[in-house]
């Protein structure tokens, strides 16, 4: 075989490969997606998004409580995670070379690696022993954590797009640098740092484990922020674990939402970093 | 009246590399002073350090003393943010603000500092787009994007902005070398125009370009002042050998 027509054959075969990879990148979402609907789709009608859970055995019913509820959790984890993300990543982006960075850059990436079960945990010991209740605080709190990382690291990747020539620009006509960072930086920066924040969203809007023993879930209708609250991903988890066939078909129904939710929050978020300027994600 | 700089012994450093040794020279207030000299000589290093602009890099330090209208930007009481209300400065490469319309780049030196009356704001967005030459270009689209400009145009708008906050001095690094020969003229016209009101020095590459505008030029070779005078002087009978051979032409 001629050196050529070999060379020609493993091109041809990464290529393969790399288009397969390519395939099964997509597959697990467009399969889920498909099961999801197939499974889940009958089930959803206005009753659910309006309507209480129904005791076993009554047909109907809906998850009301369980949407607004991780509402209420996104609401409040966006309180933490988005005001000290930012903070966090502006001290980051602005002063690089310290100490104090260096180890907050690094908490940070460790942070996003801890199993969300172990914050659910150190949410549990801080919050909801002292207060001797589950509580949505409780959820929202171990949520937020799970935001900063994420929140951080995409603030500081946009403000360091933006260029010191736009900084230079600002200090040289004499404004204090407090005022540059505020006015200039995070202004030109902020498209890519909201698309950060709503996938940050897209993230913890579904996570279980963190709420197992914080906002604990909640078969009633709530929205006290110091008792235990419903959280959609919590009543798929014992919709889905229970014996009930109506039950099961609630999980699937608020399967399908959840995902539905998450995958048009980071459509927007992809979509709104296309600013008029060019800092695209 | 502006009296001009004195610039006393000036020593610059990026950490451990010196790039400014001991440069003395006297700006006279409104006239244009160039200074020239091959790449990498501290041009930029030195114009930098009139409006305290060479401390924001991390790890650079300054030594000497500045006088501007007699007062020294670097004594310990004086705050840079000050000083760089008082000395404007227009960079390299056209540098608008991405986010802001024409109209709030002109403001912007106003605005960030908390003025807000709107009809002081239009006064001054008027004035200073009229004498950095660009209002009649501008004026029916002060609402767009500063980035919407040509090249030439943003410089200006640049120059503008500079100028919209009053400042004493004018700063210009380089400030043609990114534009072509069409928009090089007009910012050269426009500096011949400024001098009326401000004490512009130039840090320039092009030695044509020192030599059409400046009435001082100073000649900066590896971070040392080796000549500084009159524009005529120096470009005809210079005093010092090497001031010669780079005027010539041969090297740098």
């Amino acid at each position: 075989m001629g050196r050529e027509r070999r060379r020609q054959l493993i091109n041809r075969l990464m290529e393969g490969l790399a288009v397969f990879s390519a395939v099964v990148t997509l597959l697990p979402l467009a399969l889920i997606l498909a099961f999801l609907i197939y499974q889940g789709i009958s089930y959803i009608n206005w009753d659910f998004f309006t309507k209480m859970p129904e005791p076993v055995g009554e047909a109907g019913g809906g998850m009301a409580n369980g949407i607004v509820g991780t509402l209420i959790l996104i609401g409040l984890a966006s309180l933490i995670g988005v005001p000290v993300g930012v903070g966090a990543g502006v001290y980051v982006a602005e002063n690089g070379h310290t100490r104090l960075a260096w180890t907050a850059r690094f908490m940070a990436d460790v942070l996003n690696g801890v199993p969300s079960i172990v914050v659910g945990i150190f949410a549990y010991t801080l919050m909801v022993l002292p207060m001797r209740s589950f509580s949505a605080v409780a959820g929202g709190f171990a949520l937020g954590i799970m935001m900063i990382p994420v929140v951080l690291r995409t603030t500081e990747e946009m403000l360091k797009l933006v260029p010191t020539s736009l900084h230079e620009a600002a200090l040289a006509l004499g404004v204090p640098r407090w005022k540059v960072t505020v006015r200039v930086a995070l202004r030109t920066a902020r498209a890519g740092i909201i698309t950060g924040i709503m996938l940050a969203v897209a993230r913890i809007a579904g996570e279980t484990a963190p709420l197992l023993f914080t906002a604990f879930g909640n078969q009633f209708w709530s929205i006290r922020l110091d008792e235990p609250i419903a959280a959609m991903p919590l009543q798929i988890f014992t919709y889905a674990i229970s014996p009930y066939d109506s039950w099961h078909a609630q999980a699937w129904a608020g399967a399908l939402v959840l995902v539905c939710l998450i995958l048009v929050i980071s459509v927007v978020a992809r979509t709104a970093g296309r600013g008029r300027f060019g800092v695209v994600r | 009246m502006f009296e001009g700089i004195v610039i006393d012994r000036l020593s610059a450093w990026f950490g451990a590399k010196q790039v400014l040794h001991d440069v003395d020279m006297k700006i006279e207030g409104r006239r244009i002073t160039a200074i020239i000299g091959p790449s990498g000589c501290g041009k930029s290093t030195l114009i930098r350090c009139l409006n305290r602009m060479h401390e924001v890099v991390p790890e650079a330090r300054v030594t000497g003393r500045v006088l501007v209208d007699g007062r020294d930007i670097y004594a310990p009481e004086v705050d840079p943010v000050e000083v760089r209300r008082r000395i404007g400065m227009v960079f390299q490469r056209p540098n608008p603000f991405p986010t802001m319309s024409i109209y709030d780049n002109v403001a912007a030196g106003l605005k960030l500092n908390g003025i807000r009356k709107r009809q002081l704001l239009d006064e001054v967005v008027e004035r200073s787009l009229m004498l950095a030459a660009l209002w009649d270009e501008v004026k029916d689209d002060l609402r767009k994007s500063g980035s919407s400009l040509s090249g030439g145009q943003q410089q200006r708008l640049c120059i503008a902005r500079a100028i919209a906050v009053e400042p004493d001095v004018l700063l210009m690094d380089e400030p043609c070398s990114a534009l072509d020969p069409v928009a090089t003229a007009k910012i050269e016209e426009l500096m011949t125009d400024l001098k009326k009101d401000y004490t512009i020095v130039i840090v320039t590459h092009n030695m044509q370009q020192a030599a059409r505008v400046s009435e001082y030029t100073g000649f900066l070779l590896l971070g040392e002042m080796v000549e500084f005078g009159g524009t005529q002087e120096l470009f005809t009978t210079p005093k010092n050998p090497r001031t010669e051979s780079y005027i010539t032409g041969r090297f740098g």
